[in-house]
């Protein structure tokens, strides 16, 4: 611009270098270990000339594929739009008691179709739910909807345990194994790698989602909610649609997860899956989605591992109560917090340009 | 005379005992820059926090474009073509520069082609002139937050006036400047009289006598005196609240 002093534009240091990106490399390493994890088991703990294809830690690991999926959901709520859901599993087990009464009651044992019915089933109590706590015309506190969350979750677990039609106290069980295109499916390896698979697709399309223009907007709501309204955005209504999309995906985690474990009861809907599910987000790290998965793969593993020994098992809900606290403490942003910095976590998403040095000296 | 593009009847605000605001009366006419003064407490913020919609005026009409807003929510006035720049600078700091910009960009645009990020390339040309406008383009790779404060200031103002707004609100824009950045302000704000209308709050009185055209003069909540720069200049009422209190 001509008329303005140039020595404004020039002493002011250009933009700072680009930094390497960690993100991808993590999240690359994930998807190897998580591929190669079921050939690495079913080779080590092959007894002879045998193949054993339904190993017990395959199995449990197809849960936690599941479970990680509950803790994307939950990033997308509080990670990446400040909703703070502390009821996240409502949506899981709604999916779950969905999936199990198709399955007992009317035979439906298809998995697509299961996963689609726990999606919808997922949204629309998502949909309800984020109604009535973020609709209001002023902008709901965390507070208020972190006790509504958690109320819903609460509430839900209450009334399942008091209807005999969904088993009580005791829950569910599904004897019915899942199948794909008519063909049985099990519960060892090819059942892992179909949750792998629906894990993989929650997060790319999550992912899409943080990064599109739309991901943008929720960025700014993150930092300075009221700054957004004065720009135009309909607040309310984007944290609708990611709540709803978080449902989605809880859901869908939900119904498959009944199948993997043969079971869904009131603990599933209930506060205790509930704040595992922001467990695994704070002790991965929120805001990155391959955090929470991290945390989930982390946590579930341990459990597993030190589930052998009763010494051990005893006191690891401890143990995992010290850890978050250190973890909250001093490393908020998780363990991925440990390799990414601030600038990656937020990102970029315009163009990204090369940085012109030559503007500086046109003028 | 043309019809005002604001017009602002009326307008009362209490907040519990104490009375901001009481029967405010202004005209707000296309096209001219607007200086809201007075002293602290005067009711400035209050008035065009009300204009804005951060909050509602308790009794009186704000119409805007020939359309009622007095309890219009902030998304909706900015749809009508308001825009406005705190006091306290609101920009996206965890932000690249560019990234705010293309934020105030795409404020408007539907949500299914922002899922669908349609617009990031097209809007690539909008942000490159804004940015050069206001004297950012050597800073479009930057975090917003580690710019000097007049440049987040300036950024701020480029939001603002990003969708185009046929109302620009600006609360202190030259706050905590240089006198160096103060008169590019002032050069930066200038070439938007042809299609905007500015209502600025500001203490520095030499800044707000240089670029605006009329002034509305608060005391105590209510309208002291308005009109032309040279009417207020000269007249004897608020030559005495400025003289007496400063």
């Amino acid at each position: 611009m001509t008329g303005l002093p140039a020595p404004l534009n020039a002493v002011i240091p250009t933009g700072a270098s680009r930094e390497r990106r960690v993100v991808p490399i993590i999240e690359l390493a994930v998807l190897a270990i998580l591929l190669a994890y079921p050939v690495f088991v079913t080779l080590l703990t092959a007894g002879g000339e045998t193949l054993d294809f339904n190993n017990y830690f395959v199995i449990r690991a197809t849960s936690i594929l599941l479970l990680a999926m509950l803790a994307i959901s939950f990033d997308l709520c509080w990670g990446y739009s400040g909703i703070m859901s502390f009821g996240q599993a409502l949506f899981f087990g709604m999916g779950g008691y969905f999936a199990a009464k198709l399955a007992t009651e009317f035979g439906v044992t298809n998995l697509l179709l299961v996963a689609s019915a726990g999606m919808m089933i997922g949204t629309l109590s998502a949909m309800f739910v984020g109604w009535f706590l973020l609709l209001g015309k002023k902008s709901p506190s965390i507070v208020f909807v972190s006790l509504g969350t958690l109320t819903s979750s609460f509430a839900a677990q209450r009334l399942i345990a008091g209807s005999q039609w969904l088993g009580a106290a005791n829950g569910l069980s599904l004897s019915e194994l899942p199948t794909v295109f008519g063909a049985e499916l099990g519960v060892g390896v090819f059942f892992y790698y179909v949750a792998l698979l629906f894990l993989f697709a929650a997060y790319v399309t999550s992912r899409i989602l943080v990064r599109s223009q739309f991901g943008l907007a929720l960025s700014g709501i993150r930092q300075n909610e009221g700054r957004l309204a004065f720009l135009g955005y309909r607040l309310q209504i984007y944290k609708l649609i990611v709540f709803s999309f978080a449902g989605l995906i809880a859901g869908c985690a939900g119904a498959i997860y009944a199948f993997c474990v043969g079971f869904v009861g009131p603990s599933t809907i209930g506060i205790t899956t509930s704040t595992f599910a922001v467990l695994y987000g704070l002790f991965g790290g929120v805001g990155t989605l391959i955090g929470p998965v991290i945390g989930t793969v982390v946590i579930e593993g341990l459990t597993v591992l030190l589930s052998g020994s009763d010494a051990l098992k005893a006191y690891w809900p401890i143990m995992l109560g010290v850890i978050m606290l250190v973890v909250v403490s001093y490393r908020p942003g998780g363990l991925v917090g440990l390799f990414v910095t601030e600038r990656e976590r937020f990102g970029s998403f315009g163009i990204v340009r090369r940085l012109k040095r030559e503007a500086a000296h046109d003028d | 005379m043309t019809e005002p593009l604001l017009k602002i009847r009326d307008v009362g605000k209490a907040f519990g005992t104490l009375r901001a605001l009481s029967g405010v009366d202004v005209d707000i006419h296309p096209n001219t820059f607007h200086g809201l003064i007075g002293p602290n407490g005067s009711g400035k913020s209050t008035l065009l926090k009300a204009i804005a919609g951060d909050h509602f005026a308790d009794e009186g009409t704000i119409t805007f474009t020939g359309i009622d807003v007095t309890r219009a929510t902030p998304w909706q006035r900015s749809r009508l073509g308001l825009s406005l720049k705190f006091q306290i600078t609101a920009i996206l700091p965890e932000l690249r520069v560019y990234d705010n910009l293309l934020l105030a960009l795409q404020a408007h645009q539907s949500i299914g082609g922002l899922l669908l990020s349609r617009s990031r390339h097209a809007l690539d040309v909008e942000i490159m002139a804004l940015l050069d406008q206001f004297l950012l383009s050597s800073q479009a790779e930057r975090l917003a937050g580690e710019m000097s404060h007049g440049e987040q200031q300036w950024l701020e103002i480029a939001m603002a006036l990003a969708l185009k707004p046929k109302l620009l609100l600006l609360d202190e824009p030259t706050g905590g400047m240089s006198p160096e950045e103060r008169r590019v302000t002032g050069e930066l704000l200038a070439p938007i009289r042809d299609h905007c209308t500015l209502i600025i709050v500001e203490h520095d009185l030499n800044f707000i006598k240089d670029i605006c055209d009329n002034l509305t003069v608060l005391d105590n909540g209510r309208v002291l005196d308005g009109g032309t720069v040279a009417e207020i200049e000269g007249s004897a009422k608020v030559q005495k609240v400025y003289t007496t209190r400063a």
